[in-house]
Parts: structure tokens; C-alpha cells; sequence
């Protein structure tokens, strides 16, 4: 018992051209460590006499019976076999170009592979084009089998001549391969035992015992404590009152009672419990762990922000980074357009800036385009809508991986090579400063919003000089108060003579300042559980900005008053109607409702 | 952590980005061991919660200790507990066991066609009130656009063609040729409206780590896997009239387990105990395009 619970289980993933024998290569290491179960070798081989076709490994593993029909390996399929070192799991990549993106699914999750280039073909694109992903996928053990020797009579010229131009196409992308192996997998030959009779020449290790001799990389336990929130937990059923802040610690380790700091925002608060389920009581979580904890004190956290411990090296906090990333869409990644990006599981939209080289895996050469086309290699600027919080993947592999999804479907991938300066870098240390000394209340968000039966929000109402913002947020604040809110109205002005009057005027970095000291009224306001309602003539996307790096994000809510945009910012709701007060303040307050801030009477 | 710990992490993981991602998720249970194994991993995740019901289909033909187990623990565990059913396919016997259809075409009658039509809410579900102990008419007739399945990839061939979130159409059909991408933890969770979605959470574990899993957490179990003395028991449970038991001395979980490891059971196929596979010429392909779980 205590054999095999403690016994290793290790991802692989097969990759190579297609019709270079991998498919063979998995049948065989199947059938020698006796992993197939009764009868089903047998099964198959008549299944291929009733069929008149000859036998091949590979039927073993493709199942499902289109693929047969194809001959080739269509999707990533886990194949399980053990030898008496650990437990394998086989994420078959094919080799077909159109079906890269299994090959990715595979190879991400893999932490060794095996790599198979076909004797009598030699080198393909392919064999670059993999090796070349698994690379950038973090796999760091890739041994390479030369198959198929018996077709080239067991010659070791033939061996060393592809060992010689492999390697120095993997000394290009800097990795250092385990080892090279000749084998033929139809025949057996170096798969589980060496084969004297017909390559008495190679003396190395067989595919088995390579596989055996990698080794498992040990959990980042001694990297910072990083923990991607992913939800935070209040089921109140069978008066359960805890808050569980949930998620997957990817590195470090957390233990009762640590300081623990939530990026982008700041806000800082300390371990309570750690909690679990139908297990004692635990006083510390590890890398690897489905973990979830509450804390001391009621914050403000929601799905997307990284966790980190207090005294530890910071993650980077940035709108712009670059990246390396590659591409697996049918339409080329290109600039001007909205893509939606996911790291850890913040989500936010992205904006291909600058392309500054695309590789062609298959041959490296680098090339100056402004778009990434399918199956390209490249590296990007990328600007997102909000800051996010990662680590360059120098740092720390787990939390500067991130895939771009458009129109629903994940198109490519990649890794942060580094954050850049956005625009709001100058005000973002001082919001974490902020949010990390803040003084919490006793009444945490939740509780206030459930006494003022309303969610705090910041509705901004901008539009040009002559629209009348005022007299619909006025009204507006108006008919929310005799509903019962916490309401508040804010014309720019009122900040402007006052808290601004040092600062006065509207150029350059005052500008800023002063949209700076607006933001932090807007944020004592909403944390007092307001709906606030703020007023200010042609706001631009760069003001927005700033408020959304000083409030957080998630409680803002734009409104362009009238027919004419006249600035670059992206609001979420046009108000053309402004000339009737009324219908405004309908329209206004259908949309509070429809976002949940405010809700419908019964 | 052990090989046990890693598994249960990952699929703990998988069932909170269902949770976050997705509106309208059910989970569904089948009483089975995996799918029983499944709901636990769902009391990990959310700290002894279910936030969704679990959906059982029943064929009328279960074997009758599985509904009064599954009525059991979902009183025991406050469970959202819903059940469908084929009832014209009853009514009219149209069934297998009746004499009126082949294995295949009672599975897709009672099972398929059941499961899709449950699931769409056409037709009607019934719930556990857990007041009265009796299951009345659910009013709630919204489509499960999410189902959390599970499947384990070493069950069968077609199985380990399968992604954690895995897209359906809206026939329920499966087009495994065109799976997204999975890269590294982000999987694919974005879907146009209307999209339905099988969710696997229970992917890479195999038949010895659900036992091995489930005499760690203790949990309870159908007494219909153990011998009870007439050196019999079942190693899959389905329909009486199409599961029988297997010849095997366990009696209990620690006995199966070194079963599996070294005993008879080492090289016999998990499912030989079901004679709808061997009906369908190439295992349970064609059962699985049709959402057969």
C-alpha cells in the first residue's frame, strides 16, 4: 500500500513530424512494461487480420474509429503505463500542423518529453516547431529518439549525422537535450532493452530507462507565495458565516497567521484560518494546494487579484508588458482590435501595441512584421485595459503564463518576459501604499451593502461644456435618495476650489493631480458605501484611467451625455436623450438595476 | 503531497473555475463510485457545500440498494437533488429488458435521450424536498448549459480523447476532432452563448486511485461492490438487466484496492461487467456522440 501511494507519477508528452512513429513508439512502451490489458493486443490484431491490414501499434492507442480511418492521432489522448520506478501518463502530440493546438495541451502539462524524428526522413519542420514550443512551454527534459532505424539498416553514420544538426538547432533556442536514442519502435529495438544484435554500436540508455532517469522538478516551496484568487467563498446555508478566500497556490507556502498583500489593489490583511474539509485543522498550506483561507480583517477581494505574503519580493503590477508568445489562430493576431487576456484568472482586454520580431519556428529566421500569423513565434507589447498583477517568468514560471482568447476560443500563448511603464505607474505605488496602510473598519463592504441594500459605485457623467450633466445627476440623486439610497452628488467644481485650490488649472501634470485628489474623495466616498455621482466636463480615457487605478475598477460606471463624443474614452452607457431630464433619469436608473448596483422593487 | 493529494487538487481546482465561469451548472450523479468520489471533491472545494444540483438520470432498471443510497446521502448531505427520466419509453416498453429493443437502443432511450431532455428542461425533473423526503415537480425548467461529469480517461478509448471543459453542440454531440486548446491552467472557459459544456473533472485519476481516494476520505460507498459472502460483487454499476457481478472475494475498499494492484482484477477491462459495450462494436463511441455519459 504504502508502495504505491508513495510511487511518482510523471506527464510526458510525444511529439514529432507526422508519420515519424510516435503513435508506435507509445503501442510498444505499452505492450513491453505489460500495461495493456488482457486480450486487447490480441483484440486489435484481429480486428486488423478481419480488415486484411497489417498490425501496427498504433491502432492500440487510436480508438475512436475515425482515427483509424485517418492513420493519424487526432487529439491529445492520456495513455497510463507504469515501470517500477513511477506511474506515466502519455499526452500523445501529433504530429499534423493543422493540429498544433493539441500538441500545446499536451506539452504544457508535460514535464518530460520525448521527442521522434524518423531515420529515413531525418530533421523536419515539425521536429524544429515542437521543440521549439516546448521550450517556450517551460518543458525542460526533452530526449530525442531517432526511429525507424531498422529502415535505414541500424546505421550509426546516419544516427550521428541527424544527432549533429539536431543539436544545433537546439543549441539555437538554448536547450540541452537528455540524450539521443536510435531505436526502432515497430521491432523493439532500444524501447525496453538494448539491442546488441542490431546496434551493437549504441551502448546508451533505452527509452525506458531514460524516462525512469528523468527527473521530477521539486515544488517551487522556496519561491514567494503566490496564490491566484479564484473566488471568494460566503455560503451561508446551515449558518456557515465563514468568507473563504479560494484558489491554487502555485508557489511558497502559507502558514496561520502571515500578512498577506493583494495585487493589483494593495490591500493587506492576515491569515485567520485555513480551512479545509473533512481533515483536521491545518496551520500551514503548500504550493500545489486547492487551498482557501479567511482573514482577520473584512477586505475587499474579488477573483483576478494575486495573492502574496507581506515581506516577500513583490509581484510586478503593470497595464503594459512584454511577452513572448506564440499563435495558433486561423486570422493573424493584429493591432487595433480587442482581445480578451487571461493570466492566472485575472481577465482583462488587451491591444496587440508594437510586434517587435515574429520567428518562424521551423526555420528561426526572424522576420519585422506588424501582425503574428498562425503557427508564428513572436514577441510583443501589449497594452491591457487595466493593470494586472505577474511575474517576469524568469521570476517565476506559474504566474507569467497567459493565453489570448478571441472570439471565444484560446488563439495563442505565452510568457511575460517583463512589465513595462504605463501611463500610471507614478500613481499606482502610491494607491498600494495607501491600500496597504488603510485602516480598516470594523463593518466590512458586505455588511454595509447589505444595510444600504446597494452596491457603492462611482457613476461618472461626462459629455460636452454645453450638455447639462448636473441637472440629470441631480436629479438623478434626487429620486435614488426618496428611494431610500445612500446617495451623494459631486460636481468636479466643488473639489476643484477647495481640496485642489493649491493646485489650481488645467495643464500637464496638475491636470493629473487633480484628477488624482478627485479619485481619492470618489475612494473615502465609495468606501463609506455611497453611490456617488460625479460630474466633470470631457473627460478623457487617460482620467479614466487614473480613476480606475485609484478606485477599483469593478465600481466604476461611465456615462457619455449627448450625441457628440468629442474624447478617446470608453464609456459604458451613451445617454442621447439628455435633453428630457426625466427619461434620463429612467434610462439611468434601469441601467444601476440591470448592474446589480441598485435593485428592482418587488 | 502525494500522487492522491496532486489529483484531488487539480480537480478541486477544475470545479471552482466551473463555479466561477459558468451560470446553470449541475453536477451528475450517476451513484456510481467515480461520480460519488466526484461529489466529494465538490464538498472539498466549497468547504462542505454543494452550489449545484446534482442531476441523476434514472432507467427504472437501477439496481434498487442505489436509489435508496443516493436518497440517503443527499438528506444526509443537504443536497440539490434532481432526478429525469424516459417515462414514455417506460410507458410504452420501450426498453430492452421489455423484449421491444436492443442494449443500444434502450441505453439511448433511457439514458441519452433522458440526460438531454433532463437537462434542457422539456422534460419535467423531479426534486428532493428535503421536508417531506419525497421528490415533487421542480419548477425550475432553465436549461444545465454546464454538467460536471465524471468520466476518467483510463475507463475506455474514446474517454481519453476528452478535455476537462469540453464543448457540446446543441444536439449534445461531441466533434472531438476540433477541442480547444488546454494550456497549462487556462483552460478553455469562454463559449457563445447557447454552447453546451461537459466538465471532466476527474480526467487523469484511474479506477485504483478512485478506490485508494475513497478509503482515505472514508467515503460511504454502494455495498453492491463489496462480497457479501457469495463471492460476488459489482465493479460498475448500471442497469440490472445489463450489469452482472464479477467472481472476486473484497469485502471491503482495502481489499479491492490490493485487488487491483496485484490480484485478479490486474488485466480484466473495468466495464466487462456491461454488455452494452460489447454490443457497440467499437466500445462506447457511438453511446458518446450521443452524450451518453
Amino acid at each position: 500500500m504504502a508502495e504505491i501511494l508513495e510511487k511518482q507519477k510523471m506527464n510526458i508528452v510525444i511529439a514529432g513530424h507526422v508519420d515519424h512513429g510516435k503513435s508506435t513508439v507509445i503501442g510498444r512502451l505499452l505492450a513491453d512494461t505489460g500495461s495493456l490489458p488482457d486480450g486487447k493486443l490480441e483484440q486489435v490484431q484481429e480486428n486488423c487480420r478481419r480488415n486484411s491490414k497489417p498490425f501496427e501499434y498504433a491502432f492500440l492507442i487510436d480508438a475512436l474509429k475515425d482515427e483509424q480511418s485517418q492513420g493519424i492521432t487526432i487529439d491529445t489522448a492520456r495513455v497510463f503505463f507504469k515501470t517500477v520506478k513511477r506511474n506515466y501518463i502519455i499526452l500523445d502530440a501529433p504530429g499534423h500542423i493543422e493540429f498544433l493546438k493539441n500538441m500545446v495541451t499536451g506539452a504544457a502539462r508535460a514535464e518530460a518529453a520525448l521527442l521522434v524524428i524518423d531515420a529515413d526522413e531525418g530533421v523536419r519542420e515539425n521536429s524544429r516547431r515542437h521543440g521549439y514550443m516546448m521550450s517556450m512551454l517551460g518543458i525542460r527534459q526533452i530526449a530525442i529518439l531517432v526511429n525507424k532505424m531498422d529502415l535505414k539498416a541500424y546505421s550509426r553514420d546516419v544516427f550521428e549525422a541527424i544527432v549533429k544538426e539536431y543539436t544545433a538547432f537546439l543549441k539555437e533556442i538554448n536547450v540541452v537535450p537528455a540524450c539521443f536514442i536510435p531505436v526502432s519502435a515497430m521491432l523493439g529495438d532500444n524501447i525496453a532493452a538494448l539491442s546488441p544484435q542490431h546496434m551493437p554500436w549504441y551502448t546508451g540508455k533505452t527509452v525506458l530507462d531514460m524516462l525512469d532517469a528523468f527527473e521530477k522538478e521539486p515544488p517551487p516551496l522556496d519561491k514567494p507565495f503566490r496564490m491566484p484568487v479564484q473566488d471568494v467563498y460566503k455560503f451561508t446555508r446551515f449558518g456557515d458565516n465563514r468568507r473563504i478566500v479560494a484558489g491554487t497556490i502555485e508557489t511558497g507556502s502559507l502558514a496561520l497567521g502571515d500578512e498577506v498583500v493583494f495585487y493589483p489593489s494593495g490591500k493587506k490583511s492576515r491569515v485567520k484560518t485555513i480551512e479545509c474539509f473533512n481533515a483536521p485543522a491545518q496551520t500551514q498550506a503548500v504550493c500545489g494546494t486547492a487551498a482557501g483561507f479567511t482573514l482577520e480583517e473584512q477586505i475587499y477581494v474579488t477573483r483576478g487579484e494575486l495573492a502574496t505574503k507581506a515581506g516577500e519580493p513583490k509581484p510586478r503590477v503593470s497595464s503594459r508588458i512584454r511577452v513572448n508568445l506564440f499563435w495558433l489562430g486561423r486570422d493573424p493576431l493584429v493591432q487595433k482590435k480587442d482581445y480578451l487576456f487571461k493570466l492566472g484568472t485575472a481577465r482583462v482586454t488587451a491591444r496587440l501595441e508594437e510586434v517587435r520580431r515574429v520567428i518562424d519556428a521551423s526555420d528561426l529566421n526572424a522576420a519585422s512584421k506588424n501582425q503574428v500569423e498562425r503557427h508564428d513565434v513572436a514577441e510583443c507589447v501589449f497594452k491591457l485595459n487595466r493593470a494586472i498583477a505577474f511575474d517576469p517568468t524568469s521570476d517565476i514560471g506559474a504566474t507569467g503564463r497567459f493565453v489570448i482568447v478571441d472570439n471565444y476560443e484560446i488563439r495563442g500563448g505565452g510568457i511575460i518576459a517583463e512589465g513595462l511603464d504605463d501611463r500610471q505607474t507614478w500613481l499606482r505605488e502610491t494607491v498600494m501604499l495607501r491600500n496597504y496602510k488603510w485602516e480598516k473598519s470594523i463593518i466590512s463592504p458586505e455588511k454595509r451593502a447589505e444595510k444600504y441594500n446597494q452596491k457603492s459605485t462611482l457613476l461618472v457623467l461626462t459629455g460636452e461644456k454645453q450638455v447639462d450633466r448636473k441637472a440629470i445627476a441631480k436629479q438623478l440623486e434626487d429620486r435614488l435618495f426618496e428611494d431610500g439610497k445612500v446617495v451623494y452628488f459631486l460636481g468636479i467644481g466643488n473639489v476643484l476650489y477647495g481640496i485642489d485650490a493649491d493646485i489650481k488649472g488645467r495643464d500637464g501634470n496638475q491636470h493629473q493631480e487633480h484628477m488624482r485628489r478627485l479619485s481619492e474623495v470618489a475612494n473615502i466616498l465609495l468606501d463609506a458605501g455611497i453611490i456617488l455621482l460625479l460630474t466633470a466636463v470631457e473627460l478623457t480615457q487617460d482620467d479614466l484611467e487614473i480613476m480606475k487605478t485609484t478606485v477599483s475598477p469593478e465600481k466604476i460606471e461611465t456615462v457619455w451625455v449627448g450625441e457628440n463624443v468629442t474624447t478617446d474614452i470608453a464609456y459604458d452607457l451613451q445617454l442621447t436623450q439628455h435633453e428630457n431630464v426625466e427619461e434620463s433619469v429612467d434610462i439611468l436608473k434601469a441601467y444601476l438595476q440591470d448592474k446589480g448596483i441598485i435593485f428592482r422593487p418587488w | 503531497m502525494d500522487h492522491l493529494e496532486q489529483l484531488e487538487s487539480l480537480s478541486v481546482h477544475i470545479l471552482r473555475e466551473a463555479y466561477a465561469s459558468f451560470k446553470n451548472l449541475c453536477m451528475l450523479w450517476s451513484i456510481g463510485k467515480d461520480s460519488t468520489v466526484l461529489l466529494w471533491l465538490a464538498r472539498k472545494a466549497f468547504y462542505g457545500h454543494v452550489p449545484f444540483p446534482l442531476v441523476h438520470i434514472d432507467t427504472n432498471f437501477k439496481i434498487p440498494e442505489m436509489i435508496a443510497y443516493r436518497d440517503r446521502l443527499a438528506r444526509e448531505w443537504g443536497l440539490e437533488m434532481v432526478y429525469g427520466m424516459n417515462e414514455e419509453a417506460l410507458r410504452e416498453k420501450q426498453t430492452f429488458p421489455d423484449g421491444a429493443i436492443d442494449r443500444i437502443a434502450c441505453c439511448r432511450n433511457l439514458k441519452s435521450t433522458a440526460l438531454a431532455n433532463t437537462l434542457s428542461g422539456k422534460w419535467p425533473r423531479y426534486v428532493l424536498n428535503h421536508k417531506t423526503g419525497s421528490y415533487e415537480v421542480y419548477k425550475n425548467t432553465e436549461p444545465y448549459t454546464g454538467v460536471i461529469v465524471g468520466v476518467r480517461a483510463d475507463e475506455e478509448g474514446s474517454r481519453s480523447k476528452e478535455r476537462y471543459f469540453s464543448p457540446r453542440d446543441r444536439e449534445n454531440s461531441w466533434d472531438f476532432g476540433d477541442q480547444p486548446p488546454e494550456f497549462w491552467n487556462q483552460f478553455k472557459t469562454d463559449f457563445p452563448p447557447g454552447t453546451h459544456l461537459r466538465i471532466h473533472p476527474l480526467l487523469d485519476w484511474t479506477e485504483l486511485n478512485i478506490w485508494e481516494y475513497i478509503e482515505r476520505e472514508n467515503i460511504p460507498t454502494v455495498s453492491l461492490y463489496y462480497n457479501q459472502g457469495d463471492g460476488k460483487r459489482y465493479r460498475s454499476l448500471g442497469c440490472y438487466p445489463c450489469t452482472t457481478p464479477i467472481e472476486s472475494p473484497s469485502r471491503n475498499v482495502a481489499e479491492i484496492i490490493e485487488e487491483l494492484k496485484s490480484g485478479g482484477l490486474k488485466n480484466v477491462a473495468e466495464r466487462s461487467g456491461r454488455a452494452q459495450d460489447k454490443d457497440d462494436g467499437g466500445g462506447l463511441e457511438t453511446l458518446r456522440r450521443d452524450g451518453y455519459m
